[in-house]
């Protein structure tokens, strides 16, 4: 009993700050639930995989693969090169996510782009405990992903209101996590290797392959200048 | 594709998101100390991965053509300087939305 009014608080703690990809995830997978139903598949299917694989981007691309050709092995590979960001998340969560016993098992399996911002950049409210107020985040983010593919793919294309642009709300908050990283660092040393790598390998291989150079290109950056970073301190 | 087919795509993309995410924690686990360098990586990657974020979700602006982005840099703007002003991170989101959605619903 104790545990469980213990997870209820966690829960509370967490609410919060998880309104912003509340609103975020609910848009996108209602957006991604009407877009698998438009292109001929039960509401099953964006509600299993916002379940099984939860990952945005993956998912709005796995219903082009599954209207191709059969192709297993091409596919295992595409959603490695879309997904492979999250190598970068699981190593700045390493610490963080240290002493979370079995409940680590469902934080690694959730670590999307917006689990990861909050859980990286939100300090633990006091009085709750570290893992149960990850945990919570990341079940309250899930649980939004899931209801919006599912009422999507339920729905079909009924939305009552013009939503364009509601989409920018996601942007808006990488934008101000941007901003508080930036003003965390005293140089601003490793903001600006990720914009400097960011831009330029957005320009020269172009918006649908430019992650993977962009992620090589900052880990080499961060650790040819990993003497004056360290230096520079103040991003911890 | 079969229904079979379409689960073995299905658990394709399951599989290589799983390997994704939790490569990092099997490669440096709990028990093991971790090495200085990936505890430097660590903590230099946030502010890196958020520009990368930035740029992923307006990667698709065209400069050239359309509305040339005009939006979505007001719209960014907006949202840095309602940030540095009040740092409410609610307060900058919505404020940067609303302004993004007013522009290309009434004016873009």
């Amino acid at each position: 009993m104790e545990n469980k009014n213990n997870f209820i608080s966690a829960i509370k703690a967490a609410f919060p700050h998880t309104v912003p990809v509340m609103t975020g995830y609910l848009f996108l997978g209602i957006s991604y639930g009407i877009y698998m139903k438009v292109s001929g598949f039960s509401f099953l299917y964006p509600m299993l995989m916002a379940i099984t694989i939860f990952g945005g981007s993956l998912e709005f691309l796995a219903v082009s693969l599954l209207l191709s050709t059969f192709a297993p092995l091409q596919t295992f590979l595409i959603a490695l090169v879309i997904q492979a960001r999250h190598l970068f998340y699981g190593l700045a969560m390493l610490e963080k996510y240290k002493n979370t016993g079995l409940k680590k098992l469902y934080l690694i399996f959730s670590l999307t782009d917006e689990t990861f911002s909050i859980n990286c950049s939100t300090p633990v409210p006091e009085g709750t405990e570290k893992g149960k107020f990850y945990l919570a985040v990341s079940l309250l983010d899930q649980s939004y992903w899931v209801t919006g593919a599912t009422l999507g793919g339920i729905l079909g294309s009924f939305i009552p209101f013009n939503t364009e642009g509601l989409d920018f709300v996601m942007t808006a908050m990488f934008v101000v996590i941007f901003i508080e990283q930036w003003l965390k660092e005293k140089k601003h040393y490793t903001a600006l290797i990720g914009v400097f790598c960011s831009v330029f390998c957005l320009v020269i291989f172009g918006a649908e392959s430019f992650i993977i150079p962009t992620m090589v290109c900052i880990f080499g950056m961060l650790s040819f200048f990993r003497r004056p970073i360290e230096k520079a301190g103040g991003f911890e | 594709m079969t229904l079979s087919e379409e689960i073995i795509t299905i658990g394709m993309c399951v599989l290589a998101t799983l390997l994704t995410r939790f490569l990092p924690f099997l490669l440096f686990s709990e028990k093991k100390k971790t090495p200085k360098f990936i505890e430097y990586l660590g903590k230099a990657l946030p502010a890196a991965i958020f520009a990368l974020l930035v740029v992923y979700c307006l990667k698709n602006v065209d400069i050239t053509a359309g509305s040339h982005g005009i939006p979505e840099f007001i719209a960014v703007l907006v949202v840095a300087v309602l940030h540095l002003w009040k740092r409410k991170i609610l307060l900058s989101m919505t404020g940067g939305t609303f302004c993004y959605m007013f522009l290309v619903q009434f004016i873009f």
